[in-house]
């Protein structure tokens, strides 16, 4: 029955968006957005506020859809089980932030570099930390790797966490990670206002979105949302150089049948190694350019959960696919996380609703559950899990495998015309 | 040491497992441009010895020369790129590429495999005109094997005699002095045999080297210009097909089986 | 040749065992240092027996839980990532039940029930309650574990470990959520202090005896003063505590131990309990002579989501607190005593429970508080990288 009804809504889905993958993650996050739009108008919100909406789950979406796809680098391409997201995300954020930040402690300390060699510095600590987590576990079973990546995320949490990281004098300069209590340091999202001053005629943004109610800080923020898109477009182009070639094709052979490749004079470890210093690299750069954004972060930000989020959501949309990288980022994070979210915050008659679950029985139960939406929305999502496993491991858009060569492997033949 | 015209060279090879000798002092030699056939009874070692040439067994003790290289104890993606290229009993294909993709991923020293130069858009224009290059060998070899119009199937879909042909035409690009076939012919129909079998002479002929490991001993003993056979872990005997046919050592390791 | 390449090469001519050596000795190193600092009286000897005592006792929580992560790796071949909050939804049904009985009167139903009360249990004052609530972990959880395999785990028998993992970690959402949802997302006190077994000196004589929560060691005067005192020999130090292990504590040692072995009498004196051992030894062999598949693996689930719900409990009871993600937070503890002890191998479990408690607890000499947990997990990572089979050599199944 759920497979003709899964069926049924893929071929509707098929025909509503054809085969362009641009436009069906354009109809995507269009759903998405049309949802938010309602429900931020049901919710009373102005223009200025709907903007808002949408641009924070753009965010999000351009967020999750960076960090999916260097997820699906390592375990969709080349299937290496990596569950360590949130540590090499934490690797980069923090060596970027600390690098970057001012001398002076405000919580934790850096070196005061420019934004850029910092940015190149922590995306470099995270391709490092993914080569000595890869060194050793080369020929480790996934399930093994997938302890060892989850254990290596903690210890770097704790790390960071830990007082002793804190404050460090190293040849007479103090860096600090600032422990518990977290670091500062140059916001990315100020590149907005940066960006905007610099083209020239940028500052009319300002009072051409007042004169629609958006506000001027609002403005800033959809211009930075424009450039997290913009590299998570870079993201999805870089990952497709890699799939669509012969190295990429060797990271396929590498998931399907190691062996296969080292019986036909591979060196498989050594893509193993490149593979995951360059998707570690990503994880670096987006966790500074999303969960970094605001130029505070402290270990909090670097929860395991993070990591089994960015891991549901690829294989919602279909490991091993980019496109389905990208759709099951922005499903995840806007439908999934974001909606749910949205709905409690703005729905729900706080003084009325029920405190317990208990009290909710004999009471407003409705209104209980629209309160901790919050805690139903991942049962839904450890619901939802366990049925793609059961009936559609590979997701929307998994099954699609690309062709891995740089060239269209369908032309060329003798008489045939050379179409690449 | 090296003896000229001898692409493989095993000497006194040794395998121990625990407490058991699975190869015990097997020593021989292949001739260059020939089909040699390795047979043997069940448990006779040949396997075992197969994986210790191949590099998936670093032997207990003993030396494999590859044209005149040592290459004992090599990994096996090392030999394969010193061009000694083996295929598998049961076809592992890697299933959910196509076949074209199963024949692109096989030659060697790709300019692509380099991370750099597939990404960086000038260095890129190189891969793409060597992919060129590649795709219109891989439609001849698959023309000779006469599964070209499997071209697009997911080797997945293929039946098992298909993987068979793929599985050789694959080890073929990868452009190898000299090819191990690890019972190439099991589980395969007349016809398909008769095919495979054809191929396989042609390539001699063009110069490749074989050594197939076999159970189907007729198929060995009039296809192969020479044979080796083991028992028990060691050379039982070598010799031409008509000479081990009257071996009375061999003819008793195969009691009761037909010759 | 590149790093990996000659990294590879290097590993395949030195011997296999040199990683073993590597890490022995650097244990030896670590003990040698230990006992250096007790001689030279940088930790008193008190303070190392305290903080051993802590290691053992949560290693046994560990070990317990362990059982059942060990076994269902081994007999469904996959690695449960949701045994931890399988252990979370133990420790609050089982004090939920608790409460509701312990705590007639209190409060209301509803009140008990989600732990929002305060019905002032402890092991002293509430004994039969405490016993009865470990019952109802037990069994809650045995049938909740059930009933997971049923509509999760087995229609999916023939899959891989990997979907099984990431099925398991859905699960995992599902236990932790649903605890926060009804149960709500803070910490909440469960039992009042409770009194302790002490090593003590007082009134001229060094004894073991039992102190109510309030005594302090110090402010005694006779021996009179302590609940079952019991005389070793004459001191001339003051009076005061010398070594004290919390009630609570030893009830956790003495259930666990009381489970431990009733676990080694089932697989080695019952029919299934061969059974089970069997099908952790060679799955498809077990199949194969007729060994009820289906029902060592309900018998799996219900040991093992048992244990784990029990050990969640005893957790609770020993630390005094709750939270919806605290099995969660332990999970890779768990795992690391598996691993260590082996995979498959129940005795492995408990000893490498025991090692991964110890190792935490005792960290602390050398590694500032936020840090000794890195010590549990680091130790985990070497023994995937050094000796994947573990202390016992369990099963390596895929």
């Amino acid at each position: 029955m759920t497979q003709t009804v899964t069926g049924a809504v893929t071929e509707t889905m098929r025909r509503l968006v054809g085969d362009s993958d641009l436009r069906m993650i354009g109809v995507t996050i269009g759903g998405v957005y049309l949802i938010a739009t309602l429900l931020a108008i049901a919710a009373g919100y102005d223009v200025g506020g709907i903007v808002n909406t949408l641009r924070a789950i753009t965010v999000f979406a351009a967020g999750y859809g960076m960090l999916v796809l260097a997820l699906n680098l390592h375990w969709g391409y080349t299937g290496l089980f990596n569950i360590g997201v949130a540590g090499f995300m934490a690797i980069g954020t923090y060596v970027t932030a600390i690098l970057s930040a001012p001398p002076e402690l405000s919580p934790g300390a850096g070196l005061g570099l420019p934004i850029p060699i910092a940015v190149l510095g922590g995306m470099l600590a995270a391709a490092i930390a993914g080569v000595l987590t890869a060194l050793p576990a080369l020929k480790m079973r996934a399930d093994y790797l997938a302890i060892v990546t989850v254990a290596l995320s903690e210890i770097i949490r704790l790390s960071i966490k830990s007082q002793t990281l804190a404050e460090v004098s190293v040849a007479g300069v103090t860096v600090g990670t600032g422990g518990g209590r977290g670091i500062s340091y140059p916001a990315p999202s100020d590149a907005a206002s940066w960006l905007i001053e610099l083209v020239p005629g940028g500052t009319v943004l300002y009072p051409a979105g007042a004169a629609v109610g958006i506000a001027r800080p609002v403005v800033t923020g959809l211009v930075y949302m424009l450039i997290l898109v913009a590299f998570t477009a870079a993201f999805y182009w870089l990952l497709v150089q890699i799939g669509q070639s012969p190295f990429g094709r060797v990271l396929k052979a590498i998931r399907e049948d190691e062996l296969v490749a080292s019986a036909l004079g591979k060196d498989t470890r050594i893509f193993k190694l490149k593979v995951f210093a360059v998707g570690c690299a990503l994880m670096g750069l987006g966790g500074y350019l999303w969960l970094g954004r605001s130029g505070f972060v402290n270990d909090l930000s670097f929860r395991p959960d993070i990591t089994f989020f960015v891991f549901v959501a690829l294989i919602i949309g279909g490991a091993g696919s980019n496109t389905g990288s990208v759709l099951g980022g922005i499903i995840f994070s806007g439908v999934l996380f974001y909606l749910p979210q949205f709905i409690s915050q703005n729905f729900v008659r706080a003084a009325r609703a029920p405190d317990t679950f208990v009290e909710a029985l004999s009471g407003d139960l409705a209104g209980y559950l629209v309160a901790n939406i919050s805690a139903l929305r991942f049962v839904a999502i450890g619901v939802l899990l366990v049925w793609l496993m059961q009936r559609r491991p590979e997701g929307i858009l998994g099954h699609r495998m690309e062709a891995a060569a740089a060239i269209d492997l369908r032309g060329g033949r003798a008489g045939g015309s050379d179409d690449d | 040491m090296t003896t000229d015209g001898a692409p493989l060279r095993v000497d006194s090879l040794r395998m121990e497992f625990g407490g058991i000798t699975a190869v015990d002092g097997t020593s021989f030699v292949v001739e260059d441009g020939t089909l040699t056939g390795l047979i043997g009874p069940n448990g006779a070692g040949k396997s075992t010895t197969f994986n210790c040439i191949t590099g998936v067994y670093t032997p207990t003790a003993g030396h494999v020369y590859f044209q005149g290289e040592e290459i004992t104890g090599l990994a096996p993606h090392q030999i394969a790129r010193r061009g000694l290229v083996r295929t598998f009993q049961i076809a592992r294909e890697l299933e959910e590429m196509t076949v074209f993709e199963n024949m692109m991923l096989a030659p060697q020293h790709q300019r692509g495999e380099s991370l750099i130069a597939s990404v960086v858009p000038g260095l890129r224009a190189a891969v793409v005109t060597e992919e060129r290059g590649l795709r219109a060998e891989v439609w001849e070899t698959l023309e000779f094997f006469e599964i070209d119009h499997l071209a697009h199937e997911y080797a997945g879909n293929l039946s098992g005699g298909q993987r068979k042909l793929l599985e050789l035409a694959r080890a073929l690009m990868t452009d190898p002095e000299m090819l191990l076939l690890d019972e190439p012919l099991a589980g395969v129909n007349p016809t398909l045999e008769k095919k495979l079998l054809e191929r396989i002479h042609a390539l001699r002929a063009e110069g490749y080297t074989f050594l197939l490991v076999e159970h189907d001993m007729e198929v060995i003993m009039e296809n192969c210009a020479r044979v080796i056979v083991m028992h028990q872990g060691q050379v039982l005997a070598e010799g031409a097909p008509a000479e081990i046919k009257e071996d009375e050592a061999v003819i008793d390791a195969y009691l009761g089986e037909p010759i | 040749m590149g790093v990996a390449s000659r990294v590879g090469h290097l590993r395949r001519r030195l011997p296999a065992l040199s990683g073993e050596v590597l890490v022995t000795l650097v244990v030896i190193a670590l003990l040698g240092d230990l006992l250096r600092r007790l001689v030279v009286g940088i930790i008193g000897g008190p303070y190392l027996a305290s903080v051993l005592i802590e290691g053992i006792t949560i290693g046994l929580a560990y070990g317990l839980a362990g059982i059942g992560l060990s076994m269902t790796y081994s007999i469904l071949s996959f690695a449960n990532f949701a045994h931890g909050d399988t252990m979370t939804i133990g420790a609050m049904s089982g004090w939920s039940v608790a409460y509701l009985i312990g705590g007639i009167g209190t409060a209301t139903v509803g009140e008990l029930v989600l732990l929002d009360a305060n019905p002032g249990l402890s092991i002293t004052a509430s004994f039969g309650v405490i016993l009865v609530g470990v019952i109802a972990a037990g069994g809650l959880t045995a049938g909740l574990t059930v009933l997971v395999d049923r509509l999760v785990y087995r229609p999916m028998r023939r899959a891989d470990g990997i979907p099984l993992l990431i099925a398991s970690i859905g699960v995992a959402l599902a236990f932790r959520y649903l605890a926060a949802f009804f149960y709500g997302t803070d910490v909440m006190g469960i039992t009042q202090p409770s009194g302790k077994l002490a090593l003590l000196r007082v009134d001229g004589t060094t004894g073991i005896g039992v102190l109510t929560a309030t005594q302090s060691g110090s402010e005694l005067v006779t021996s009179g003063d302590v609940a079952g005192f019991i005389a070793i020999t004459s001191t001339a130090a003051p009076t005061g505590t010398i070594l004290s292990v919390t009630l609570h504590s030893v009830v956790l040692i003495v259930v666990a131990s009381i489970l431990m072995l009733a676990v080694h009498l089932l697989l080695q004196r019952t029919k299934m309990g061969k059974a089970m051992r069997a099908m952790a030894d060679n799955k498809p062999l077990a199949q194969v002579t007729g060994i009820p598949t289906e029902r060592v693996i309900r018998l799996t689930w219900i040991i093992g989501g048992a244990l784990a719900g029990i050990a969640g409990f005893l957790i609770v009871l020993k630390s005094g607190t709750v939270s919806f993600n605290f099995g969660w937070r332990i999970l890779l503890f768990i795992f690391a005593a598996v691993i260590l002890g082996g995979i498959g191998s129940v005795y492995g479990a408990i000893a490498g429970g025991l090692v991964i408690g110890i190792v935490d607890s005792v960290a602390i000499v050398w590694l500032p508080s936020g840090l000794t947990k890195v010590a549990a997990f680091a130790v985990l990572i070497l023994v995937l990288i050094v000796r994947p089979e573990g202390i016992f050599r369990g099963v390596t199944t895929a």
